[in-house]
């Protein structure tokens, strides 16, 4: 690129580009972020520590706390066993099951929840059955973790497999000529290699598990204290006219987004090549 | 995350000439592809497939005049229509980002970079209720468009700006890399051939990157229709002219209309199905073209 600068573009017209992209940056992304930020704080900090500290907000951190504890791990042993799968082995239809395992990012969060709800709702397929045996999935935890196991799924799965596509199976079939076993090849030799591809879908996996609100808010029933996860709290308090906890709730998970971004920043610049195949 | 066009891989070639070889030595296929092949099934197939049938649990008819009655079309109009024009301004805002961050290193860019995701790492709700409180009329930017007869806050408008907020990064992240990859010998060529720097831009940078354009905005469009927890907060939710269809869909839910709020999402879920296949074609456009 270096050679062809003298031919690019002046630099007035170079600096008004520059301008622009930022400007726009500022106003669309930078603003609402700081609108949370200043929402949060207008009342000042005690009012802010209240809200968080209050019991329904503590509940709510706890319960999406705990769905990501739950959700995320299931779909990490799924997306490492769909990728050992379809990156080690040869067998018909295998882009179909690419496709089909990337299906839940074009499905709409709200349609994710429903169909929860016509499988375990009190009119669904296994509503009565379930109601008989006094169990309880939608408008409780189980329903919680299975929306956002849903809407998490395809995460994991579609960081590694492109990445492990590109390392090939020689480094494993190395290991299994020197005679490891099979879990050991794949502690030893296949875990290491995927590790930091591995961090960064569980990163991004965990931030949309924890931020979800569509495909929950369809399954919770709106308990407060009990079932409303963080977000939900977020709607509660904000359709309460509390906008300061509202904004104060929110600015948790603010936090949280900012948090994974400087992480998933971070593992672009240092380990670029390790995460994801290399594009051309 | 990356692009997810660049996601979907094209070809299953393993480097290093096993390709020839059908039999992996490796363990594990059939213990992999198991667990795979059901948790595929038990959360998404099985379960969405349930919306299929349901919808159709009262016979045709009755699917027709829920899928299509006279407010569940308003809101497809709104929820698509919003979609398509949030997508097309992505396109502009998001090449112009993506030229910048590609071509011209200058301080800041890589924290520009970073805040491009911001859209995918925030939570949708948070989205929600921050751009409500900047375009109503009391926030900083609603104070000055709505005396200047432009509300945005609790109108269809709102519903454009959530979804810009929400789809730029797709055009960002998949623009991106293509125009990263393009040599700057074809443009010098074209330079020293005596092409205008425009010129240069339409007849050779616009063309290679146009699949992946294409490709952004069908990324934003479907991630946009179906997009609930931003909008519901800057929407007005008024049905017929500001409630978009996933909203209706939880409404139906609330009145106990599981076979109506079925029906809806059958129609979504269809129309996103044909995005997808749209994408696919669209990858398959690219990959001719880098071929």
């Amino acid at each position: 690129m270096a050679a062809a600068r003298g031919l690019r573009e002046p630099a007035a017209a170079k600096a008004l580009l520059i301008a622009a992209a930022v400007a726009y940056v500022v106003v669309m992304l930078l603003l609402p972020l700081g609108a949370v930020l200043t929402e949060a704080f207008r009342k000042g900090w005690q009012l802010w520590i209240a809200a968080i500290s209050d019991h329904d907000a503590r509940a709510s951190i706890k319960l999406t706390l705990l769905v990501a504890a739950i959700s995320v791990p299931l779909n990490t042993i799924f997306g490492i066993a769909a990728a050992w799968a379809i990156a080690k082995f040869d067998f018909r239809g295998k882009t179909s099951l690419v496709a089909l395992i990337e299906l839940p990012f074009s499905v709409s969060p709200v349609v994710s929840g429903l169909v929860f709800v016509l499988l375990f709702g009190a009119q669904g397929w296994f509503g009565p059955w379930l109601q008989d045996h006094d169990i309880r999935i939608i408008f409780a935890l189980p329903g919680l973790v299975l929306a956002t196991v849903f809407v998490t799924f395809p995460f994991v799965a579609r960081q590694l497999i492109p990445l492990m596509v590109s390392q090939g199976r020689a480094d494993e079939e190395a290991a299994l000529t020197l005679g490891a076993s099979g879990w050991q090849t794949f502690w030893r030799v296949t875990l290491p290699n995927i590790r930091f591809g591995l961090l960064y879908g569980v990163l991004l996996c965990n931030a949309r598990a924890m931020g979800e609100f569509g495909a929950v808010s369809v399954v919770s029933g709106h308990i407060r204290g009990e079932t409303n996860t963080m977000p939900l709290q977020v709607e509660a308090l904000y359709n309460d006219y509390d906008f300061v906890a509202a904004f104060a709730v929110a600015s948790l998970l603010t936090l949280l987004a900012v948090v994974t971004l400087a992480l998933k920043s971070a593992l672009e610049w240092r380990h670029r090549d390790e995460i994801a195949a290399r594009h051309h | 995350m990356r692009t997810i066009a660049s996601a979907s891989i094209p070809e299953f070639v393993v480097p290093g000439g096993a390709r020839t070889r059908t039999h992996s030595p490796l363990p594990g296929f059939g213990l992999s592809l198991g667990i795979t092949i059901m948790w595929l099934s038990l959360i998404v197939l099985i379960p969405l497939s349930a919306v299929f049938v349901k919808s159709l649990s009262h016979g045709m008819h009755d699917f027709a005049a829920a899928a299509f009655s006279p407010r569940a079309l308003a809101a497809y109009r709104l929820s698509f229509g919003a979609a398509a024009i949030a997508a097309a301004v992505n396109c502009i805002f998001g090449l112009l980002i993506a030229w910048v961050l590609v071509r011209y290193p200058f301080p800041g860019r890589r924290l520009l970079s970073a805040l491009i995701d911001l859209p995918f790492a925030l939570p949708t709700a948070v989205a929600g209720i921050a751009l409500t409180a900047l375009y109503a009329d009391t926030g900083i930017i609603g104070r000055i468009l709505e005396p200047a007869g432009l509300p945005i806050a609790y109108k269809p408008s709102g519903v454009v700006v959530a979804l810009t907020f929400i789809g730029l990064p797709f055009v960002v992240r998949t623009v991106e890399p293509v125009l990263a990859g393009i040599s700057s010998e074809t443009e010098e060529a074209a330079l020293t051939l005596g092409a205008g720097r425009l010129q240069t831009f339409f007849r050779v940078v616009f063309p290679t990157i146009a699949p992946a354009l294409a490709t952004g905005f069908a990324l934003a469009f479907a991630r946009g229709a179906g997009e609930y927890g931003s909008v519901i907060f800057i929407a007005g939710n008024m049905p017929f002219k500001s409630e978009i269809a996933p909203l209706l869909i939880i409404t139906q839910l609330e009145e106990y209309d599981y076979a109506g709020a079925a029906a809806i999402a059958c129609v979504m879920l269809l129309i996103s199905f044909a995005v997808l296949l749209v994408l696919n074609l669209l990858q398959h456009w690219q990959e001719r073209r880098f071929a």
